[in-house]
């Protein structure tokens, strides 16, 4: 059986990271599993985890009042989940919920906010990451937006 | 004594009469129109990737790439986006009625230059249906082919176009078919967000890999970025261009793209030789 800190050291989001680093942030690791259908979080709940996708699908989805749930985004295998646990006050701005069963590490947030504030070469490690992947959850969400298969096209 | 005379060169200009021997529905707003000459029926040739005018008779002309014949299958296949004026008039018609026709005209997808590679095909909206037959042509050589990756996103999931075909395409030849889509309800357990966010999910070796991208600019733009980030080389990087096209065969200058004509140096571009003006808004 595998390690959680060979798991995350395989997981891209850590690839390459300082094996010291790695034991820091395993320290506030657990492993998960949730069924089909099953939400990992809801907007406006209190957000203290942060995933690291193994295997599955998660769908990021919005409820407008009196309307079906609108799906905005999916994450699977090799990514990460939700980034709210870095940013004050700490509220999911989704509902969160797999699609498939879906196997993850998640890392407490309060953990790694600690370990951040007290190293903050971790701190810059782990933001040189996760900034990348908000970029471009950014420039996709642009190109949504900008709904270019629509008729105008 | 005077007989019938045949003129001795077709002008590029004079459309064929071609006549439907099928009309298949694709999705809520896009149909295909299965076409053969009237006169010869088989005498049809053509590049993945080229494109044909399509004449509806007393309504106008448009510019439609091939998506098939499917291997085996016969005549020229056009997949059509029910948009406008002209192509409106083309979904009315019938089995049996006749359309004219000009072509086939433009540049081809590099099937043969790309033996050896993995091949990663990524397509938005009804950019799917000039890529058809450049993935029958690989299938038709798997073995010459490094890994097949198809990229293919649309705004909803009933915009997907050609799905029944992705089993055979998946099981039988073992492309890796990864499908999103901009928004969705519950009912679809498929992936949501643009195409491009697939391209780091997909398995392929970067540098040994040829791209070949059709769909709206702004999603080539962002397409290209992304394989340039996994370290695509730009001369392996493939790309359809639209503009305005009238005439076809460079007469008219409607379609002009900097110092090329997008009817006759492309629809198909390799990205290298074109990045200089894409993207340009002028241009």
């Amino acid at each position: 059986m595998k390690s959680l800190e060979s798991i995350l050291a395989n997981h891209p989001f850590f690839k390459g990271l300082e094996p010291e680093y790695l034991a820091l942030i395993t320290g506030c690791a657990s492993n998960v599993k949730f069924e089909a259908g099953q939400f990992i979080y809801r907007q406006d709940e209190e957000a203290n985890s942060f995933y690291i996708i193994r295997e599955g699908k998660v769908a990021l989805e919005v409820c407008p009042p009196g309307k079906k749930p609108i799906t905005v985004q999916t994450v699977s295998d090799g990514e990460i989940l939700g980034w709210a646990w870095l940013i004050p006050p700490y509220h999911w701005q989704f509902d969160a919920q797999a699609v498939e069963l879906t196997r993850a590490i998640v890392l407490d947030g309060r953990c790694l906010r600690t370990k951040c504030g007290e190293d903050h070469t971790l701190g810059y490690e782990l933001l040189s990451r996760l900034l990348p992947v908000v970029g471009q959850t950014m420039e996709a969400t642009r190109l949504q937006l900008l709904d270019i298969y629509g008729n105008n096209d | 004594m005077a007989g019938k005379m045949e003129p001795l060169m077709q002008s590029p200009m004079t459309p064929w009469p071609y006549r439907i021997q099928k009309v298949i529905r694709e999705s809520h707003d896009t149909f295909s129109l299965n076409v053969v000459p009237k006169n010869s029926p088989d005498s049809m040739t053509f590049n993945p990737g080229q494109f044909n005018m399509l004449y509806a008779f007393g309504v106008g002309e448009v510019p439609i790439s091939i998506s098939g014949p499917q291997p085996g299958g016969k005549g020229m296949i056009h997949t059509i986006r029910d948009v406008g004026i002209v192509t409106g008039a083309l979904h009315k018609l019938k089995k049996d009625q006749t359309i004219g026709l000009r072509g086939p005209f433009g540049s081809a997808w590099p099937i043969e230059e790309s033996k050896g590679y993995d091949i990663v095909i990524m397509a938005g909206g009804i950019g799917l249906a000039p890529l058809r037959p450049a993935l029958y042509a690989l299938l038709d050589q798997r073995d010459k082919f490094g890994e097949i990756v198809l990229l293919y996103g649309v705004r909803k999931p009933e915009d997907l176009l050609f799905t029944k075909e992705f089993e055979t395409w998946r099981g039988k030849y073992g492309v890796q078919v990864k499908m999103t889509v901009d928004t969705a309800d519950r009912e679809w357990r498929g992936n949501v967000g643009v195409v491009n966010t697939l391209v780091q999910r997909a398995n392929f070796d970067p540098m040994n890999t040829v791209a070949m991208i059709c769909g709206p600019e702004v999603m080539m733009r962002f397409a290209v970025s992304e394989l340039k980030r996994r370290e695509v080389p730009e001369d392996q990087i493939f790309i359809t261009m639209e503009r305005n096209m009238k005439c076809a065969v460079g007469f008219c200058g409607h379609c002009q793209f900097g110092p090329a004509f997008i009817c006759k140096d492309g629809p198909i571009f390799r990205y290298d030789k074109v990045k200089q003006f894409f993207g340009i808004r002028e241009i």
